[in-house]
């Protein structure tokens, strides 16, 4: 951390984030409206019209929560079918130059389920399994989509909080439209041509093969005719590498994998329309990588210029928010209380990260390793410490889950630093709409603890909260919380669940949690050594990820729009002064304070069993 | 039921038109752009000869493992920067397999280099990136190298230094990322001279 460039890379992050978040959410303020104008209205407002024609919708009709939700619903159900049959037979369809046969059921729900709900959690890997057709369209329209529903849940939510004595939230098809059209596409359009001029590739060609300057030589397993591996006894081998005798005193024999040398002397490029999906992929907060090393790869993320503007993409729409929930209840100040909120827990959550990650690896530095290199296992040498904590920290308080270094690789505290952002919900600025809505929550439970702590009424933005209200809160944080435990407990000690781990000890442990943590949370990074498409077929990974995605979008949402719903009907009350107030410094830290503690008191247990306790293990060179 | 068959048709014609309009036309303009605007990017920066024979990209890293070439990092792409299965070890902290293999690197460029037997070695330099595929290596890296390339190649170090230096992509306007050296272009700047 005694790098001055870094401190100035960190500062310059901060103040690009600050800076576009008054203008990006004036502009918000236009297109959640649905009579808002913008400058793009001569271009964009004909195929608005059209649409609403061909599809049938009334944009001056508002509709109930329940009819919000419906459509919601309805929408999200056609998008995921859509989606997992073009996987299922992307070997029918067109661009497919490498010939990649369709996906299994279980993958392809999987991967349907985790796009349609904006988590983009990735069982596979994509240069080996999509075709470019399945990438640019069963994958991409989620990017769109799941994205604009997130900002239309927040826009209605905030609504329902805005108005009093009303029946309607808003029209839930014109929300996802005007921000689909006005907002996503255009600035994707823009910042995919830059992406390009860094070296992000755009093209539809099949995969390049090079020929290499220096061959190697390398084991691969033998195969025969019917491309089967070829066997053949050789001797069984313990963990430590000895021979295994049997009581015969003869070494045991089993049947193992022929291995032949095999000469490589090219290199085939992975191709494919890559700028186009990388550019709703940030800012959409979605994640899902087109390689399988997601930005990392260094055609996903060229430089460290394409890299600081991803990471500023992931955070834009979501800081702006913030600044739209002030105009909307016309309270400004609020609204830069929560962004406050949000940037102080960001803030923290960077210096842990980047502090752990510099100071290293002691077992590795005993070996021999530069100290003052810190832990570049898993890491891009143009990247550096300092920037793959950053995104590492960014990407898991939204819920994008693109990552440019491995996570399951970071020191125990440097990976402890991500988990922990995804188990307070995505709330540090969060997903797309997800993060505000998130928070929203969070605020009403801290309004609702201040009231109970001066024992009065609580109220927020003129409204009392009720009991009504306060439980929806906390169905919400409840069955989130049970969900990543619960079924971390499950997979922690069914077999299928050990079988997919990359690692031993606490941190597969970690794997497991991490990954509850992640598809709950709707995500989509991962600790990534976990196997989750194993060879042999077995589908439990896959089923229960792809529900405990499912839970964590839907089961969130519902409970959160018939709060809008709630809220949008009660009356107004003015003021006190018994009133708190929901903007100033004690407010900022009460909603921290809620945040970490919910998230904290809830899940410390988990993490003390996982990267608290392999924290101490490193320190004493304990091995697994 | 009525509302929901209508919001039915209305869910799949939006999922139609947006499919048309974010997974066609988007695409393609983008395609389109990139394509007129930076070719060469647009499809890979391919590094070929003048016969047109393509031998790499300058953004993916190749393996190199020889004394007359810079040693690329160790990789987890497949077997060895395999640029259909970008991917890193995803070892954590506390892994035996990683400490035994970080182990055995650290001896072997400490021998290959001719470094003393208790020197520091660049992190870079025994560890796997997160893609498989760094095309960099870091700058401590690359001079520490610097001596047995030259040796091999009956090059003065200075030669080789200054080829170092050319092929350096420094931070990005002089502010974002790190400094790296890129392993393919210095190792083809080294063999066209030779």
């Amino acid at each position: 951390m005694n790098n001055p460039n870094a401190w100035f890379q960190f500062a310059l992050f901060v103040g690009a984030l600050l800076l576009i978040t008054k203008p990006l959410g004036l502009y918000l303020v236009k297109v959640l409206d649905a009579q808002g104008r913008t400058f793009l209205d001569r271009l964009v407002k004909p195929i608005e019209r059209l649409t609403y024609r061909v599809c049938g919708i009334d944009p001056s009709k508002e509709q109930s929560w329940l009819g919000y939700t419906l459509a919601l619903l309805v929408f999200s159900l056609v998008g995921m079918l859509f989606t997992y049959f073009i996987l299922r037979f992307q070997d029918r369809l067109p661009l497919n130059p490498q010939g990649f046969p369709g996906l299994s059921p279980s993958l392809a729900f999987n991967t349907a389920a985790s796009f349609t709900t904006n988590t983009n959690w990735q069982s596979y890997g994509g240069e080996s399994t999509m075709s470019y057709f399945s990438q640019m369209v069963a994958l991409a329209i989620h990017n769109f989509t799941s994205a604009a529903c997130g900002i239309a849940i927040a826009a209605a939510l905030v609504r329902g909080i805005a108005r009093h004595s009303a029946k309607t939230i808003g029209n839930f098809w014109v929300d996802t439209v005007r921000v689909t059209y006005y907002l996503l596409a255009p600035i994707c359009l823009v910042f995919a041509l830059f992406l390009v001029s860094q070296g992000m590739i755009q093209n539809f060609k099949p995969y390049t093969v090079a020929k290499t300057y220096e061959p190697y030589t390398t084991q691969v397993p033998k195969t025969d005719d019917k491309g089967q591996p070829v066997t053949a006894p050789a001797p069984k081998l313990d963990d430590k590498g000895k021979q295994v005798v049997g009581p015969d005193g003869k070494p045991v024999m089993v049947d193992q994998p022929m291995m032949v040398d095999q000469k490589v002397d090219t290199q085939t490029i992975a191709q494919g329309p890559v700028a186009s999906q990388i550019a709703i992929k940030m800012l959409g907060t979605n994640g899902g990588g087109y390689y399988n090393a997601n930005a990392a790869h260094p055609f996903e993320n060229p430089t460290p210029l394409s890299n600081f503007l991803q990471m500023l993409a992931i955070f834009a729409i979501p800081s702006a928010l913030t600044w739209w929930l002030g105009r909307t209840l016309k309270n400004q100040r609020h609204g830069w209380a929560v962004w406050s909120a949000m940037a102080a827990m960001f803030i923290a959550g960077v210096l842990v990260c980047w502090k752990a990650e510099t100071s290293g690896n002691p077992i590795h530095q005993h070996l021999g390793v530069a100290v003052a290199d810190g832990n570049m296992e898993g890491k891009e040498v143009r990247f550096g410490i300092f920037n793959s904590a950053l995104f590492a920290t960014v990407t898991t308080d939204a819920s994008c889950g693109a990552v440019n270094a491995m996570h399951d690789s970071f020191t125990p505290l440097g990976g402890l630093v991500p988990l922990f952002n995804m188990e307070t919900g995505e709330v540090i600025f969060g997903g797309v709409g997800a993060g505000l809505y998130g928070m929203l929550i969070f605020v009403i439970l801290a309004v609702f603890i201040a009231g109970l702590m001066v024992g009065r009424t609580p109220e927020y933005a003129g409204k009392k909260i009720e009991a009504y209200d306060v439980k929806l809160v906390m169905l919400v944080l409840m069955v989130l919380a049970a969900t990543i435990l619960g079924m971390t407990a499950w997979a922690s000690v069914a077999k299928w669940g050990t079988d997919g781990l990359n690692n031993a000890g606490p941190h597969g442990f970690s794997e497991i949690l991490y990954a509850f943590s992640s598809c709950v949370g709707n995500n989509g990074s991962a600790f990534a050594g976990l196997t989750a498409n194993p060879s042999n077929g077995d589908p439990h990974w896959n089923a229960t990820l792809g529900i405990a995605m499912l839970i964590g979008r839907f089961l969130m949402i519902v409970p959160i729009l018939a709060l809008a719903g709630n809220f949008a009907g009660k009356r107004l009350i003015p003021a006190s002064a018994g009133t708190f107030r929901t903007e100033g410094f004690t407010f900022v830290l009460l909603l921290i304070g809620t945040v970490v503690l919910v998230g904290a008191l809830t899940f410390l247990p988990a993490l003390a069993m996982g990267p608290i306790v392999e924290h101490f293990l490193m320190g004493a060179s304990n091995l697994f | 039921m009525k509302t929901f068959l209508s919001e039915l048709r209305t869910a799949l014609l939006l999922t139609i038109i947006f499919a048309v309009l974010l997974c066609g036309v988007y695409p393609l303009a983008v395609w389109a752009g990139g394509q007129a605007l930076f070719p060469s990017k647009a499809n890979g920066s391919l590094v070929t000869e003048t016969d047109g024979t393509v031998r790499g990209s300058a953004l993916i890293g190749q393996s190199f493992a020889s004394d007359k070439y810079f040693n690329s990092r160790p990789s987890a792409a497949g077997t060895g920067y395999d640029a259909t299965n970008s991917s890193g070890t995803n070892f954590g902290p506390t892994s035996q397999k990683l400490s035994d293999s970080i182990k055995a690197a650290v001896a072997a460029y400490r021998t290959s280099n001719h470094l003393a037997h208790d020197a520091p070695v660049p992190a870079d330099a025994v560890t796997s990136s997160a893609s498989g595929l760094d095309p960099h290596i870091s700058l401590a890296n690359a001079q520490l190298q610097a001596p047995r390339v030259a040796k091999a190649r009956h090059l003065t170090t200075t030669t080789v230094s200054a080829l170092i230096a050319t092929c350096t992509d420094d931070r990005d306007l002089h502010i974002f990322g790190e400094p790296g050296v890129n392993v393919l272009l210095l190792n083809r700047a080294l063999d066209e001279i030779h």
